[in-house]
């Protein structure tokens, strides 16, 4: 009760109860992307292949990008095609 | 049959040295035959908290490589008559070890001894990946802090796949031991409690090891925690958690230090 008190003086909270849950969150997705250790790149590396069986590109102009919400997360990818590209999918074939 | 246990923890300055030095001395105590094993290639320390470090002539490296019979490496404690030490390379760096060779090393160690305590570097590279790679057991040392509780969580699903045992499909036993636990900060919410901790890293208990001025005055005067202060409150704590390593039932307490009214007294006085 004393202890409550001093802190309620100090106006510090209990820390802890922050740092269980930091790590509970971070933890649990860290543990999934376990076993998997790249997926943006394998992903990004598939995109390319496909893609470019029509288009030509720019691999570097390649950008995914995954952002963790908490119910839903968003996969984003970032392609830019030159706008050329159907004459020089011509010249290819 | 012999017992290798790795004491690992991913993070850095959590108390790895001192733990395996403190339980390999508790465990040779009770009359089991203990080497301890520097894996600290580059940074050997364990030589140093065991108080060995005038005594190295050839190490690890030198025997994984055939340089030196492992007989010629190990250093006899000279406190116990069954603790032996067999010191990490200070010049060599962790690309010397490979696994054929440490392999070939732990087998023989194997032989000779009832445990093989295998003092792990921090981190998750070549040095630390050999140190766990032969374990049947591994002590997980873990400070009530959230980088070193991440870490532990790393360190664990390391064991659960890198190792040989999880390789054929088989378990290493992991146990957590908490270090430089302050019941008193951890009642006030100010740290993690040992329940957080163990939900979070979902692995038994061994031991509990409190925050304790033993510990640093033991690795001045190079001597195991357990035998420069064996009263001490983190001595005991090391003789618990060697027990429950034996398959004893120990019951899990915080040991406080044992202060009389006039060490009260006189410790106000001095600080």
């Amino acid at each position: 009760m004393s202890m409550g008190l001093l802190r309620l003086l100090r106006g510090n909270k209990a820390s802890a109860p922050v740092a269980r849950e930091r790590l509970q969150i971070l933890l649990a997705h860290e543990r999934g992307m376990r076993g998997q250790p790249d997926l943006l790149g394998v992903l990004r590396e598939e995109i390319l292949a496909v893609v470019s069986k029509h288009v030509m590109l720019d691999p570097t102009k390649v950008i995914v990008r995954l952002e963790r919400g908490d119910e839903v997360s968003t996969l984003e990818v970032d392609i830019e095609v030159p706008n050329d590209f159907e004459r020089k999918k011509a010249a290819v074939a | 049959m012999a017992k290798v246990l790795v004491v690992t923890s991913g993070k850095g300055g959590v108390g790895k040295t001192t733990t395996t030095a403190a339980l390999g001395a508790a465990l040779a105590q009770r009359g089991e035959k203990v080497v301890v094993v520097d894996f600290d290639v580059g940074l050997r320390n364990l030589d140093l908290v065991m108080g060995a470090e005038r005594r190295v002539v050839f190490d690890l490296i030198n025997v994984v490589q055939g340089v030196a019979k492992l007989p010629q490496a190990l250093i006899k404690d000279k406190r116990l008559e069954n603790l032996w030490l067999l010191p990490a390379s200070q010049t060599r760096d962790k690309d010397a070890l490979t696994e054929e060779g440490v392999g070939k090393v732990i087998d023989d160690l194997r032989a000779r001894f009832d445990w093989v305590i295998c003092d792990s570097p921090a981190g998750i590279e070549r040095g630390a990946s050999m140190a766990m790679r032969f374990a049947d057991e591994a002590v997980i040392v873990t400070n009530p802090e959230v980088s070193s509780v991440r870490d532990s969580d790393r360190i664990i699903g390391m064991l659960d796949s890198k190792t040989v045992r999880a390789e054929k499909g088989e378990r290493v036993e992991k146990h957590i031991l908490i270090t430089r636990y302050d019941p008193s900060r951890a009642a006030r919410g100010e740290m993690l409690t040992i329940e957080d901790i163990l939900e979070i890293l979902a692995t038994p208990l061994l031991g509990i090891i409190p925050e304790s001025q033993d510990v640093l005055r033991a690795s001045n005067v190079g001597t195991p925690v357990t035998l420069a202060n064996a009263d001490g409150a983190p001595a005991r704590a090391y003789i618990d958690a060697a027990r429950r390593l034996c398959g004893d039932t120990v019951p899990m307490q915080v040991p406080t230090e044992r202060k009389g009214f006039m060490d009260r007294l006189l410790r106000r006085r001095a600080a």
